[in-house]
């Protein structure tokens, strides 16, 4: 196969390469839809919360493009795992908003029945496998799907997403290292919003490019703008077909930024950003607006684009009132789902 | 009372070899059980070479925490794997991922996902290992929702516990004790042979006293009994054999006959599982206590390496003798 690029990118040398598979007219449009419904949900989702309706969350906003272009190279039975950023995978995979602003709210209706809440918004029906919001712990358990999936002797993939914090944890090179001694069909797709909450990736790591390390695992690591969804679409596919036809796992870096705080409930006493170089990725670098210049320039109607715009506000929308109406969950079922029979420990009464 | 046998078909089995024997039944039965751990392919799971292969057999690099995770993955995706960590005090190093990840996936998703896997971890103690390949670290796992732990002492409880944790759709934690390896005893060969969870086993039936015993305990309360027994005691010996979920109906209708218990356990005194069989006793079986409870266990000290500093440390029939006189 073709090596991998290695460094960071421009939009000239990808075209000049000619190794970028073009999003179809009706993908882009997709793919717009996708991070459109991450945008709009976090942000209602961010508005509901400082009004009280439930606590925290980890806002996705500016990394829409890293996750919706990694999810539009799945297929639907493919396994995801994420991280307690965990709103935009499920999103990017398709999944349907009620359960998921539901979950946030805590009601029985929740995708997790409200047990899970914020940090854990995996939906099976679309392939998540767990949102860990223990940072790297989400690492061995996409190595594991990619196992079963070796054992199985099936063509389905397993996508990890992690942070560039996660990429300092044990579980990173035990994981790289497991998947590449059996070639399992694993990708590991590094959102790396450059700040581990306040940590710069400069005060953290050795060398800023966490794809570099791939090869100390004997595997590809290639780094694309994770601001530019056609760049990390054509990625993965790459990375995806080598998974499917059993050449082993890679390692995606996305290079990509936060536009919120780390956590909403948390305070950030001292600035770590500079107020120029957030307004300049809010500004110059927002995924939904380079994807869209690019759909204009590629001919397609801005009638089309504003349509999904309407069609996803209502579907928020949608999501809210649904959440809103959904009954709590019994205090009386919280032993429900603790094992797979109804076994209580120690014996005592639900309150 | 030996645990049911649904066949008439035995077979003498060690404790080590009923391991074996119930992993490579259950590999059989089903071709989604596989093998993960390290060095399987010379020491203990070696003879499952014979039957199967590498794609089944995952021999692993020194990553606990990472293997073990990757276990819970394939759990999840399909796969119904058995993690062998070997020494318990390697458990810690994947603590995480059975605690964080296996222990809370099914929960914390509302039931979407289920986490059928099997933890192997051996305690070997009192052979000169000194303090960090010596625990027992059972207690720790019981302070866990989610975990299912058991702990056979006979090689007929190994191998019907280890399939009926590989049957289960929860991750079971099955803890073996290096001191009970060589024991031996006719097993079924029924290969749907299996020892139910959460159930205690009266090992000798008795009036006086109740002794509870754990895990790589048993030889020694049986030991106690006998004892007792030639000085006119009747001694009820009843082995947990399942940690959680705690056969509580067992314990204290074994209670309400002798009104006295005497629990051994040789993991650490503090938060052990004496303590919480103890506190379960007292607290629900109350008006039968003729007596206060005692506990027989490791005192909360690191295991030395010297054989001189570690032998009296673990529980042993002498103590259990005295312990249980000291309430009759």
């Amino acid at each position: 196969m073709k090596p991998l690029r290695q460094g960071p990118p421009t939009k000239s040398a990808r075209a000049a390469a000619g190794e970028v598979q073009r999003l179809t007219r009706e993908l882009s449009l997709e793919a717009y839809r996708r991070m459109v419904r991450i945008r709009r949900f976090e942000e209602e989702a961010m508005r509901r919360a400082m009004a009280g309706e439930f606590s925290g969350m980890h806002s996705s906003s500016g990394h829409e493009a890293a996750i919706v272009g990694a999810c539009l190279a799945l297929r639907d039975d493919d396994y995801i795992t994420g991280t307690h950023r965990s709103h935009g995978h499920p999103i990017g995979k398709g999944a349907d908003l009620k359960p998921l602003m539901a979950e946030l709210y805590g009601k029985a209706t929740g995708i997790c029945k409200g047990r899970g809440g914020s940090m854990h918004l995996a939906d099976r029906t679309v392939g998540i496998i767990g949102e860990s919001a223990i940072v790297g712990g989400g690492m061995p358990l996409a190595t594991g799907a990619g196992l079963s999936i070796q054992v199985r002797g099936t063509d389905q993939v397993s996508l990890c997403f992690f942070g560039d914090g996660a990429a300092n944890q044990g579980t990173f090179g035990e994981s790289l290292n497991l998947s590449a001694i059996w070639k399992l069909p694993v990708i590991f797709f590094c959102e790396n919003n450059l700040y581990a909450i306040s940590t710069p990736v400069a005060q953290s790591h050795g060398q800023p490019h966490i794809a570099l390390r791939a090869s100390g695992y004997g595997m590809p690591g290639v780094i694309v703008d994770g601001q530019d969804l056609e760049e990390v679409y054509a990625a993965t596919v790459v990375a995806v077909s080598r998974a499917r036809k059993g050449e082993g796992p890679t390692l995606i870096e996305a290079k990509t930024y936060r536009f919120e705080e780390h956590c909403l409930n948390l305070q950030v006493p001292i600035p770590y950003r500079t107020p120029q170089e957030l307004e300049h990725h809010k500004s110059e670098r927002d995924p939904l607006v380079l994807h869209r210049r690019e759909m204009l320039e590629s001919g397609i109607a801005d009638t089309q684009i504003d349509a999904i715009e309407r069609e996803v506000a209502a579907e928020v929308a949608g999501a809210v009132t649904f959440a809103r109406q959904s009954p709590w969950p019994d205090p009386h079922e919280v032993y429900d789902y603790l094992f797979s029979n109804p076994i209580h420990y120690p014996p005592e009464p639900a309150p | 009372m030996s645990p049911p046998v649904t066949s008439a078909a035995v077979r003498e089995l060690t404790y080590l070899n009923a391991i074996v024997e119930a992993q490579r039944e259950e590999m059989l039965r089903d071709e989604r059980v596989i093998l993960i751990g390290e060095n399987i392919d010379i020491y203990g799971g070696a003879p499952l070479f014979d039957t199967f292969d590498g794609k089944r057999l995952r021999n692993v690099p020194i990553s606990e925490n990472g293997f073990t995770g990757m276990g819970i993955g394939a759990a999840l995706t399909g796969l119904r794997p058995i993690v062998d960590l070997t020494i318990a005090s390697f458990v810690y190093l994947a603590a995480d991922q059975i605690i964080n990840q296996a222990a809370k996936l099914r929960y914390m998703t509302g039931g979407q996902l289920s986490v059928p896997i099997v933890f192997r971890a051996c305690t070997y103690y009192n052979i000169c290992n000194a303090a960090q390949h010596s625990d027992r670290p059972y207690p720790f796992f019981m302070n866990a929702p989610g975990l299912k732990i058991v702990a056979p002492a006979t090689p007929a409880d190994m191998k019907g516990l280890l399939k009926a944790a590989v049957r289960d759709d929860d991750p079971v934690l099955v803890f073996e004790d290096m001191s009970l390896w060589a024991r031996k005893e006719s097993v079924s060969t029924d290969p749907d042979f299996v020892v139910p969870i959460g159930k205690a086993d009266i090992k000798r039936a008795g009036n006086d006293v109740t002794i509870v015993s754990i895990a790589g305990c048993l030889p020694k309360a049986l030991a106690a009994a006998d004892a007792l027994q030639a000085q006119g005691i009747s001694v009820e010996v009843i082995d947990l054999r399942t940690l959680v979920p705690l056969d509580t109906e067992t314990l204290l209708k074994s209670l309400g006959k002798t009104g006295r218990a005497v629990i051994v356990d040789n993991s650490h005194r503090t938060g052990s599982v004496a303590s919480e069989v103890s506190a379960v006793m007292s607290e629900e079986g109350f008006e039968s206590l003729r007596a206060p409870i005692r506990r027989v266990t490791v005192p909360a000290v690191q295991i030395p390496y010297s054989a001189a500093l570690e032998k009296p440390l673990y529980p042993s029939a002498e103590r259990i003798v005295a312990a249980v006189k000291s309430i009759l």
